[in-house]
């Protein structure tokens, strides 16, 4: 018998019994769509995260420095008391020293931490850095109006900021803020400047920052040690002389090599990518199993179907259908409600990333291998779950079917 | 064109062997017209089910169209079946969810015919059983005497070399299935060779020659002319 004759039988067939079908393919169809979803929100992440790891400058070294206590901001640590017994303590002016190196083109210890900023009635959390003005350089940070932090802010300790596009929509209402005053911690802080917008990272925003001095933010955190360096390299070429260095002046220091990281931007990007990767398998991993469970409906219902439709099956065996015949018809049956339910779970899949990009503000698309894959796997599905109720259908013995009521 | 001999067909219903048919010997020539009578339990089910290839023997001989049918796999049962016999039913046994012209081209479909020859062979043979304006209804929308036309339609379709009628007017009433019977006479005197299998003594008669059968044997096995009613 010709396939395309086998092929619209099981569309008839479908159609003679819509409800069932649909309900059949819900499972295909959820588990398509998650597949799709899922890998697609995993690899969203990993672009955007792996693109605002680039964005900060392919010379940036990050050093940290590991401390037994966390201090009052979070992320690095900070040290709570400078004269923990062996504990050597980093200066600015040892970290400034690096510049010495020819590799080095610039230093910027930082500090960084999460606290609450009003301006008016208006409140908001930011995450508060800390820096020297070679930061601006260091990570790319230009300004979009006003200035950045300069030498003499740093040197008079001033009360002056630069916020993100994030912070200022967020008190004001509107970018243009420079020369406004907003206060961190009950501190009253003058706007000097506003960060150009670098969007958002795997959920967070990178504009919803406020930069001060360095010196500043030390002495609002009573915290002279350093734990959080970031440094740049003077090219490409030298990000590894430059990395060296750094780790043998720590060596000096510390005398081991497990108080402090150096990590350059590839490892960064590794490191991520790693980690992304792992997660973007899981959540297919999790997204298959119910892709699976799909699967299994369909056999449910291939096996009532071929228990309801015994009598048909006689007589289709009694005007001169063979077994492969039979078998093809219920196996042809599952690949179609399979491989419909893959598409329609794509279709579906792509409306809910469309919907999903708003509101996780990043970027998904769907790739043509995961397409391929979804599709694929739930046809495989329909293959597989198909062939145990298409064989049963097929051996069934024509006088038995035909006086089945 | 069916020659039996000495067949013999036993079930096994848990530990007690049931034998079916005892030795039957049976001769029917081209273009005969042969009524199978039998009560219930006679046997006459499992003949029938072994001359339509429905089942095979245990012993003896069985030919058909000089074609040795034994120790047929199922698959080689199914080609016979598709080329050589057409079944009329009882039940109609005609598939709900396609219409009348579907229902005739199946036979047509498991053979691979191509779907304009299948049309033009469906329409004419349902337009033979007076069922041409009526091709594109659904079993359901078509009386029974309609629905047993239609299922004549798709036992002729395939030009068999012998139509099987298993009890065709049992599910009608006396006057539909006498339209039914005359159908049968006219595809008779058109030179088909029609098999028909009954309880009904008065249905039984009306074919040229009657084989009786009980306790799974043919209780005239030589006679070949006149019915014993």
């Amino acid at each position: 018998m010709m396939l395309m004759q086998t092929v619209s039988m099981a569309f008839k067939a479908i159609r003679a019994n819509k409800a069932r079908a649909c309900l059949t393919m819900l499972g295909v169809i959820i588990g398509v769509m998650s597949v799709v979803v899922l890998v697609a929100i995993g690899q969203g992440t990993t672009a955007s995260v792996t693109s605002s790891i680039q964005s900060m400058g392919t010379n940036l070294l990050t050093v940290s420095i590991q401390t037994r206590s966390s201090g009052r901001f979070g992320g690095f640590g900070g040290f709570n008391s400078s004269n923990q017994r062996g504990t050597v303590i980093l200066t600015t002016d040892d970290v400034l020293s690096w510049e010495d190196s020819d590799a080095v083109a610039a230093v910027s210890p930082t500090v960084s931490g999460s606290l609450t900023v009003k301006a008016g009635n208006v409140n908001t959390s930011a995450s508060i850095m800390g820096v020297l003005p070679s930061y601006e350089e260091i990570r790319n940070q230009g300004v979009s109006a006003g200035r950045y932090i300069i030498q003499a802010d740093v040197d008079n300790r001033s009360a002056v900021c630069v916020v993100g596009v994030d912070i200022a929509q967020e008190l004001f209402g509107t970018t243009d803020v420079v020369d406004n005053t907003l206060s961190i911690d009950g501190r009253k802080f003058r706007i000097v400047g506003v960060l150009e917008s670098k969007g958002t990272s795997g959920g967070t925003s990178s504009d919803a920052v406020v930069v001060v001095p360095f010196t500043l933010a030390q002495r609002m955190l009573e915290n002279t040690s350093i734990t959080s360096i970031s440094v740049s390299a003077t090219d490409a070429a030298s990000v590894d002389a430059a990395q060296t260095y750094i780790e043998n002046y720590l060596y000096r220091r510390y005398q081991n090599d497990s108080s402090y990281s150096v990590m350059n931007q590839s490892e960064m990007l590794s490191a991520v990518e790693e980690t992304s990767s792992t997660l973007s398998l899981m959540l297919g991993g999790i997204a298959g199993i119910s892709l699976l469970v799909g699967g299994i409906g369909i056999m449910n219902i291939m096996l009532v179907s071929v228990s309801e439709r015994t009598r048909e099956i006689g007589i289709r065996k009694a005007v001169g259908a063979k077994r492969r015949d039979i078998l093809l018809q219920f196996l042809v049956e599952a690949v179609v409600i399979s491989g419909l339910g893959g598409l329609l779970g794509l279709a579906l899949g792509a409306l809910l990333m469309d919907a999903l990009e708003g509101v996780l503000g990043m970027t998904l698309t769907m790739s043509m291998g995961v397409v391929q894959l979804a599709v694929g796997f739930s046809m495989a599905v329909g293959i597989v779950f198909g062939l145990y109720p298409a064989g049963k259908a097929s051996k069934l013995r024509p006088i038995e079917a035909l006086h089945y009521d | 064109m069916i020659q039996m001999h000495g067949i013999r067909k036993e079930y096994h219903m848990g530990e007690n062997v049931v034998t079916a048919l005892d030795g039957v010997d049976i001769s029917i020539k081209p273009r005969e017209f042969v009524s199978i009578i039998g009560p219930s339990g006679s046997g006459k089910s499992t003949l029938m089910n072994i001359i339509g290839c429905l089942d095979v023997a245990d012993e003896g001989e069985y030919l058909l169209d000089g074609q040795a049918i034994e120790d047929y796999s199922e698959d080689e049962l199914a080609v016979v079946r598709s080329r050589k016999i057409g079944f009329v039913f009882q039940q109609f046994n005609l598939l709900s969810k396609m219409t009348a012209q579907e229902n005739v081209e199946l036979p047509l479909i498991y053979q691979g015919m191509r779907a304009g020859k299948r049309h033009r062979l469906s329409e004419e043979v349902l337009d033979r059983v007076g069922l041409l304006e009526r091709m594109d209804h659904r079993p359901t929308e078509l009386s029974g005497g309609q629905q047993q036309r239609v299922a004549i339609a798709r036992a002729l379709v395939t030009r068999p070399s012998l139509i099987l009628a298993d009890e065709p007017t049992g599910n009608l009433d006396s006057r539909t299935g006498a339209e039914i019977m005359q159908m049968f006479h006219e595809l008779h005197r058109a030179g088909n060779t029609i098999v028909l299998i009954t309880h009904d003594p008065a249905i039984a008669a009306q074919a040229p020659r009657a084989i009786h059968i009980h306790d799974g044997r043919v209780l005239n096995p030589t006679s070949e002319s006149e019915a014993i009613v």
